[in-house]
């Protein structure tokens, strides 16, 4: 089954709907807000949307959902607050919404914002992310925090190593919004690309998904919605709530015709 | 090596140590490792509540605080 262009937007309008409460008006960008719990990803979420926003659950959960828009250089942007994790992985309900946003609703773009006084554990998330998708900004928030705790970050270095826009902020002054939103308008219009950095598993590994990524491909489907790599290591995980939600979305995306 | 491992749990005040293994599975493992705790990694003692529970580490430049009954379950090796 190969999918036109149209097929693909019909998809994904339908699929934010129906599974994720999610409606845009005409030509909206949808940008999802990755991160840690308390990394500051909320004051992101308000300083930039403002009172233009609304709460409510995902539907048939009970996690609170956030939404709000804003507008830079007359485009509009729906920004929706993922709940915070520590990773896509683990089978809470938290982390099962953020993976299936990112995977299953493809956001235009996906903001990952990370504490700037503990990065090292921050990158984790990151990096399954940019597993999944290639549109992510890095936004490193409390630089404020780090400043005052003598910590020193080299952007430009860590942009360089990551591949992907990394915009330091500190939210809660307004600092380093504009450039956040600069960086997020340059990847959904694609007049900036990246390369997001690929953690290289054990030569094990390797073998295996080299082994299984030729049969997942064919399966277009599959190639066309999920990261095929992403889905062949989830395979290899046995990762049983993941190949639920694929049956689930895949059936979506069948039943669009 | 293993007989060389202790739980983590015992580790004094101030000590270093080294993670061994992880006698831990399903949701806990997972947010263990999420929380950079994986074979190899220096976690140090900084912080015991008076009543012994929870415990505060330093991991990868953060202190996180864990239960004892959880920091038991990670085996180190003394550094």
């Amino acid at each position: 089954m190969n999918l036109t262009i149209g097929d693909r937007s019909k998809y994904r309008g339908r699929v934010m709907r129906e599974h994720f409460g999610i409606s845009t008006t005409g030509e909206q960008y949808i940008i999802a807000l990755a991160g840690n719990p308390n990394v500051g990803k909320s004051t992101v979420f308000n300083a930039l949307t403002g009172l233009r926003q609304h709460t409510g659950n995902w539907p048939g959960k009970t996690v609170d959902n956030a939404q709000g828009i804003y507008s830079y250089r007359k485009k509009s942007f729906l920004l929706v607050d993922l709940p915070g994790t520590y990773s896509l992985l683990a089978n809470s309900v938290e982390e099962e919404i953020a993976r299936d946003f990112i995977c299953f609703g493809k956001p235009n773009a996906t903001i990952v914002v990370v504490d700037a006084t503990s990065l090292e554990r921050n990158l984790n998330l990151a990096f399954q992310i940019m597993e999944i998708t290639d549109k992510v900004v890095i936004c490193v928030n409390l630089i404020d925090e780090a400043r005052k705790k003598k910590i020193k970050i080299q952007f430009d270095e860590l942009e360089k190593k990551l591949g992907v826009p990394v915009i330091p902020t500190a939210a809660r002054n307004g600092e380093g919004l504009e450039e956040l939103q600069k960086a997020v308008y340059e990847i959904v219009l694609e007049k900036r690309l990246t390369q997001p950095k690929q953690i290289a598993y054990s030569q094990e590994v390797e073998e295996a998904i080299s082994v299984l990524m030729p049969q997942i491909k064919p399966l277009n489907i599959a190639a066309e919605v999920i990261n095929p790599k992403w889905l062949a290591l989830r395979l290899l995980d046995s990762d049983s709530s993941f190949i639920e939600s694929i049956n689930r979305f895949v059936n979506m995306y069948k039943n669009i015709k | 090596m293993t007989s060389l491992s202790m739980p983590l749990s015992s580790l004094k005040l101030g000590e270093k140590s080294n993670v061994v293994y992880l006698d831990v599975k399903g949701l806990l493992r997972r947010r263990i490792l999420d929380l950079g705790i994986v074979p190899g990694t220096v976690l140090t003692c900084v912080g015991k509540a008076p009543t012994g529970d929870p415990i505060a580490y330093l991991v990868r430049g953060t202190v996180i605080a864990l239960r004892s009954e959880d920091a038991s379950l990670i085996f180190v090796k003394q550094s």
